[in-house]
């Protein structure tokens, strides 16, 4: 007997009532008495000393309050503030700019045209200096040093490496067969549809609230309080609805700190929402990585070792909110979906004069640099063997008795079984018939490719004993209560952008507590009700509060177990659970439902027991979980013009258990966009003057729903052996494991003119000159 | 103690101001609005109906669609003004007596929402696009949705929900 | 994206709409659509002392044929470009230039008048006008005069209309019999300006060679480019690849593409060559000649 609701199926979600009446509760929705509003005045320049900021001018505009200036911050000492990484961000400068778009004052204003005015209004000189655009020229000796406040005067930020350097170099060297590959990530930007911004408001007895576009309420509480000393219980802030996040709404933005101070100065509330351009110019982006890869095999297509070196573009500051000990995020998931016996590989931050950031964009724990590269590098490999990459791939992959599999770089798979994904990736697509037709095809000249990615995704940060961000252990949380009608309500430290929590969670409450899901009440973002977490991104609210709300589930049916039996008149050993209710063992009949017990919770509990029925879970897991897939993707290329059109793309992931396949599907659908979006169409180009090149929509496209392939999804069901119902995530599979399919299809389509490689994204015009010098076209 | 000059704004003279009647969802509304107020602002913020979104700030994103007597438009990219002696109509106005339009049950059916920040705008083009065109094909769905962008759910499932409101309409019967 | 202020007047009648814009001396500009004058607006690109707003001028919104040949009042929509069968029918070329003008929404406030008189470069229209000969018929403080498509068209986002001008009527000429014509655009994106468009017109005599021949070509040059050279190549050829090819290379020759985000200015101006006979082909095919 199922519950309604329960796992695996594909119930419609409860957070649609709101959003599909318009009825969303948005940060730019929120309307207070007295509400005032900020914007920000920006730099134009990317690197450049302030002479002088004049507020004349600006004060004068009709409507204008205050304007903030970075002196009128130093005072209170909060011009600056510590990253998610522990290095340093200026609130507002006082008296240099690190990059174009980077705030410099705030305007204060009655409403948000007037505020807009007043920026307009406010008058600031700068003296230009050269700014340091390119990461590798930053670590030349005599390169300018654009951190002139750090003591130590280097570009260089840190160092990490993780491996066996000299073995690796040396098994390289003994490799029958290697290939040594540059790659270019470029600087993307995640763009949710809704921009970052937050209302911030004080009470009459300075409880500080702040709805904020933030993906994790209770680190920014904590941060809060130590960075503005303001007492952690007279701080709240409320995530409400949030229009995507992707990783954009992790770190903390200056507007925020901004928006709190001049609550405080005016003692109204005030709402800064950014606009698009400030948002593409300023905040979220992600990757920006300069890889250096060289791969090695054995001549009969054995991976034998595999060295990576990168240099990572941080911007002017890290503000990446890795894990503290990982500054390259999980970048060593490299060796991917094959048992390297030799790796090394080796990252190092620089700042440049650009916006900071690095971890948004649906998996920038760095997960997706890797698996593009790895997968990238796979395809090469098999390339230069003249070994179909399918047949490379499954003769290599890490074999399923393997598991859970130790990595040379430290990491332990839970759990895995590639050929299966890949075998049914292949069949579903028709791989042997397409390679036939891509003969047939290159015989008459014309091109077409396919292109595989057999990545392994590494989430649910994570164990405690390794992770932290600032200190905070990343465990999650679960709270339920259930009422004495048999209705439950859950709070979670997680907070969902989209990805249907209120119903995927109370889902997962509902297998395990026969309650049906739409009993179940579920509820995140408010720092004041919801049990701390460390928020939802990197695809941990499934593997880590989807863990918590299994395990407070079942210290509830152990208390639900006593209470039972007291009602049944046995001994709890008596009693099963089983069919969603407590039954006699061999006497079904005689059994009572978790509502019959909730309601004996507060009207006939056992005497010398508490009253009540709820419980909570800190879920510390103890392992990341590890989802997989492969896909595989068909593209056809217009020799006249370059054009790659995708003719068909196939993904088989494997994520474990699934909640909703509904909502797993719409993640992948999501996710393949991204990634098909990074791998055609998105880049943030700087010129060497540090101007951002398509710092709007107009310039910086996203795919619309015309160019947006039709996704072919499937999957296989490998269960985590460490969670507690299975579930790995999934959420970022996706943008993870799809660039390199896509890639790997452009270039085998030209593989048979000598083309191994082609960095993203892939232009038309890119594709065009190598077929112009292949002399193709 | 941070330190920053705050003043009592300046009541000069602002505007200019006009004064416009618009039917917003079937009711008369009367308004003054600055000449250059925005009609995503008259309606998010003079009438409160916030249901419709802003994502972007050069006419691209179309999270703020609206029907402009019955046409889809971009409504951060329309004057208040212009709206005078018009009808609008907001997702808030989709809904009857509280029964969902098809086009509203088609995105929960299908899933063709995530986040939820770009569905109102979807909608109102789905909504005008089906008035139009009641029974268009994939091809003719993704063209008309082109002004429309999504983050979350990459498409699929949009297409998907306004084939069900079109199967949904035909059958019913509803504006 | 908050505009700055301005006066706003809402004129019933074109001598009124003249009358201000003469007023205001190049400080007012024209509102129709827009589409593109808004945006600028709120970037604060453009600071306008004063809108004209010209959309409750009656009888300046209307698409028939008469016996001169097409008549677009300048207030259209684009999107009414897209829903009249007349274009569909006779005039194919403007129907692939709606489609692929910006998105449907915004084509439902874009004007043709505005699509055609902005002086984008980047705009669709105007090499369709160049293509078809158009004309345009202009409102200003002396009256009413006619200004050909090529003409019109002096440097990017200038014109020959004075500040106290305002088209009002698109006139093409009637189709003969033999014509066809086309509009090609590549796009990195649905909804996209173009990397490169080419609109080409072609009219077979009754012995099935090329009578007359109009191609424009758009983004790449400070305005639609006017290509007359590549036209003229194509009077007397028979329709096909051979002639296509060497009025493209004409073609590309005019073209001064600049690189930008959309591509490196070499790349733009291969394109056009190959959209040159692309268009050109569709022409020669809706004219019955086939290629």
């Amino acid at each position: 007997m199922t519950v309604h609701g329960g796992i695996g199926q594909s119930i419609k979600r409860k957070e649609d009532a709101r959003f599909i009446r318009g009825k969303g509760n948005y940060v730019d929705d929120v309307q207070l008495p007295g509400m005032l509003y900020l914007d920000i005045v920006r730099s134009p320049y990317a690197h450049a000393l302030i002479k002088y900021i004049n507020i004349e001018k600006a004060l004068k505009v009709p409507g204008v309050l205050a304007v903030i200036r970075g002196k009128d911050l130093d005072a209170a000492k909060l011009a600056w503030m510590p990253t998610l990484m522990s290095d340093t961000q200026m609130v507002l400068p006082i008296e240099r700019v690190m990059f174009q778009g980077q705030e410099v004052a705030g305007v204060v204003a009655e409403s948000r045209y007037a505020a807009a005015d007043g920026v307009a209004a406010v008058e600031v000189e700068y003296e230009p200096m050269t700014p340091v655009v390119d990461p590798k020229k930053a670590l030349e000796p005599g390169a300018p040093v654009i951190r002139w406040d750090k003591e130590k005067k280097t570009n260089h930020i840190w160092h990490w490496e993780v491996g066996d350097r000299k073995a690796t170099d040396a098994a390289l060297k003994a490799s029958d067969v290697t290939v040594t590959q540059d790659l270019y990530i470029p600087r993307i930007h995640v763009s949710s549809i809704e921009t970052c911004g937050c209302v911030a408001a004080f009470d009459a007895m300075g409880k500080l609230t702040v709805w904020m576009t933030t993906q994790a309420p209770h680190a920014i509480r904590t941060v809060f309080a130590l960075v503005a000393g303001l007492p952690e219980q007279k701080i709240r802030i409320i995530s409400p609805d949030i229009g995507g996040g992707f990783g954009g709404k992790v770190p903390v933005y200056p507007g925020y700190v901004i928006a709190v101070v001049a609550a405080l100065k005016t003692g109204h509330p005030v709402k800064w929402v950014e606009d698009r351009s400030e948002n593409l110019q300023s905040d979220s982006f992600a990757r920006d990585y300069h890889i250096s890869a060289e791969i090695g095999a054995t001549k009969d297509g054995k991976l034998t070792a595999l060295k990576v070196k990168t240099i990572a573009d941080h911007g002017y500051t890290d503000a990446a909110a890795n894990p503290s000990k990982f500054p390259a995020g999980l970048f060593h998931i490299i060796t991917g979906s094959y048992p390297f016996q030799k790796a090394f590989v080796e990252v190092d931050g620089v700042y440049t004069n650009k916006p900071p950031g690095g971890i948004a964009y649906r998996c920038s724990f760095r997960v997706t640099e890797a698996a593009y590269t790895i997968e990238r590098l796979i395809d090469m490999l098999a390339q230069k063997l003249r070994m179909d990459p399918a047949e490379f791939r499954m003769k290599n992959f890490i074999p399923q008795q393997a598991f859970p599999y130790k990595s040379v770089l430290g990491w332990e798979y839970d759990s895995g079984n590639y050929g299966p994904a890949l075998r049914k990736a292949m069949d579903i697509v028709g791989y042997e018939a397409l390679r036939k037709e891509q003969l047939e095809k290159r015989k008459r000249g014309e091109l077409m490719g396919i292109g595989i990615s057999s990545f392994t995704e590494i989430v649910g940060a994570g164990p405690s004993k390794t992770f932290d961000i600032l200190g905070l252990k990343m465990f999650d949380s679960c709270e339920i209560r259930i009422h004495p009608t048999g209705k439950a309500i859950a709070r979670f430290g997680t907070k969902s952008q989209g990805q249907g929590h209120e119903t995927t969670y109370a889902q997962i409450l509902a297998e395990e507590l026969g309650i049906p899901a739409e009993d179940i009440a579920v509820e995140e973002g408010d720092t004041d009700t919801a049990p701390y977490g460390l928020g939802t991104y990197a695809s941990r609210s499934t593997p880590v509060a989807g863990a918590a709300a299994a395990m407070a589930a079942r210290k509830i049916r152990e208390k639900a177990k006593l209470i039972a039996a007291h009602l049944l008149e046995v001994s709890p050993g008596d009693l099963e659970w089983k069919d969603h209710k407590f039954s006699v063992k061999g006497l079904p009949s005689k059994a009572k439902t978790m509502q019959e017990i909730a309601f004996a919770a507060y009207t006939n509990h056992p005497q010398g027991m508490e009253a009540g029925l709820e419980a909570t879970d800190y879920y510390d897991p103890p392992n990341l979980t590890f989802p997989f897939g492969s896909y595989i993707c068909v593209v056809d290329i217009d020799k006249d013009t370059g054009e790659v059109k995708v003719r068909r793309f196939v993904a088989v992931d494997d994520c474990g258990t699934i909640i909703n396949p509904m909502i797993v599907e719409g993640q992948i659908h999501g996710g393949l966009t991204m990634g098909f979006a990074a791998a055609m169409l998105e880049e943030m180009q700087y010129d060497e003057h540090g101007n951002l090149h398509g710092g709007t929509f107009m310039d910086y496209l996203l795919p619309t729903a015309v160019e947006t392939p039709r996704w072919e999804t499937a999957k296989t069901t490998t269960p985590s052996p460490h969670h507690p119902i299975g579930a790995k995530g999934v959420g970022e599979s996706a943008t993870v494991g799809a660039p390199a399919a896509i890639v790997n299809a452009v270039v085998d389509a030209l593989s048979h003119l000598g083309v191994t490689h082609i960095d993203i994204p892939i232009t038309p015009w890119k594709v065009w000159g190598l077929l112009h010098e292949k002399g193709a076209a | 103690m941070v330190e920053a000059e705050v003043r009592m704004p300046e009541e000069a003279e602002v505007g200019p101001f006009v004064r416009i009647h618009v039917t917003v969802n079937g009711t008369p509304r009367e308004a003054e609005v600055e000449t250059r107020t925005l009609l995503v602002h008259f309606i998010r913020e003079e009438l409160r109906l916030t249901g419709t979104h802003i994502g972007c700030d050069t006419t691209n994103c179309g999270a703020c669609t609206i029907l402009l007597d019955g046409k889809a438009v971009k409504s951060c990219t329309i004057l208040a003004v212009q709206a005078d002696g018009r009808q609008i109509r907001t997702v808030e106005g989709l809904a009857e007596d509280g029964k969902l339009h098809p086009v509203q049950e088609g995105f929960v059916e299908e899933h063709g929402l995530q986040c939820g920040f770009c569905t109102p705008g979807m909608m109102m083009t789905t909504v005008a696009l089906l008035a139009k065109n009641p029974n268009p094909t994939e091809d003719e769905i993704r063209h008309a949705i082109a002004g429309n962008l999504c983050r979350c759910t990459g498409y699929v499932n949009i297409v998907k929900a306004v084939q069900y409101a079109a199967k949904k309409s035909q059958g019913g019967g509803s504006k | 994206m908050i505009p700055p202020r301005f006066e706003y007047f809402a004129p019933s009648t074109l001598e009124e709409a003249v009358e201000i814009l003469g007023r205001y001396g190049g400080e007012a500009k024209v509102l129709a659509g827009g589409q593109s004058l808004l945006p600028v607006m709120k970037l604060r690109l453009a600071e306008p002392k004063a809108l004209v707003d010209i959309n409750r001028i009656p009888n300046l919104s209307y698409i028939r044929e008469e016996a001169g040949g097409l008549r677009i009042g300048s207030t259209a929509r684009t999107n009414d470009l897209n829903d009249s069968d007349v274009v569909k029918r006779r005039y194919p070329i403007l129907s692939d230039a709606a489609a692929v003008i910006a998105d449907p929404l915004v084509r439902n406030m874009g004007t043709v008048g505005g699509n055609v008189s902005h002086g984008d470069p980047a705009n669709d229209l105007p090499a369709c006008m160049l293509a078809l000969g158009a004309a345009f018929v202009v409102r200003g403080p002396k009256g009413t005069r006619t200004i050909p498509a090529s003409s019109f068209y002096k440097d990017t986002f200038v014109t020959t209309l004075e500040p106290d001008e305002i088209l009002t009527e698109i006139q093409i000429p009637k189709p003969k019999a033999g014509q066809g014509n086309a509009y090609e655009k590549l796009e990195k994106r649905a909804g996209d300006f173009p990397i490169v468009g080419v609109a080409a017109n072609l009219i077979l005599g009754a012995n099935k060679k090329i009578e007359s021949a109009g191609i424009g070509l758009t983004a790449v040059g400070p305005t639609a480019l006017h290509a007359k050279a590549a036209a003229d190549s194509l009077v007397g050829q028979a329709p096909g690849d051979a002639a296509f090819k060497r009025a493209a290379d004409l073609a590309m020759k005019l073209a001064e593409p600049v690189s930008d985000l959309r591509g490196p200015a070499e790349y733009k101006r291969a394109m056009v060559g190959v959209f040159a006979v692309r268009a050109l082909r569709t022409a020669a095919k809706r004219a019955g000649g086939g290629a």
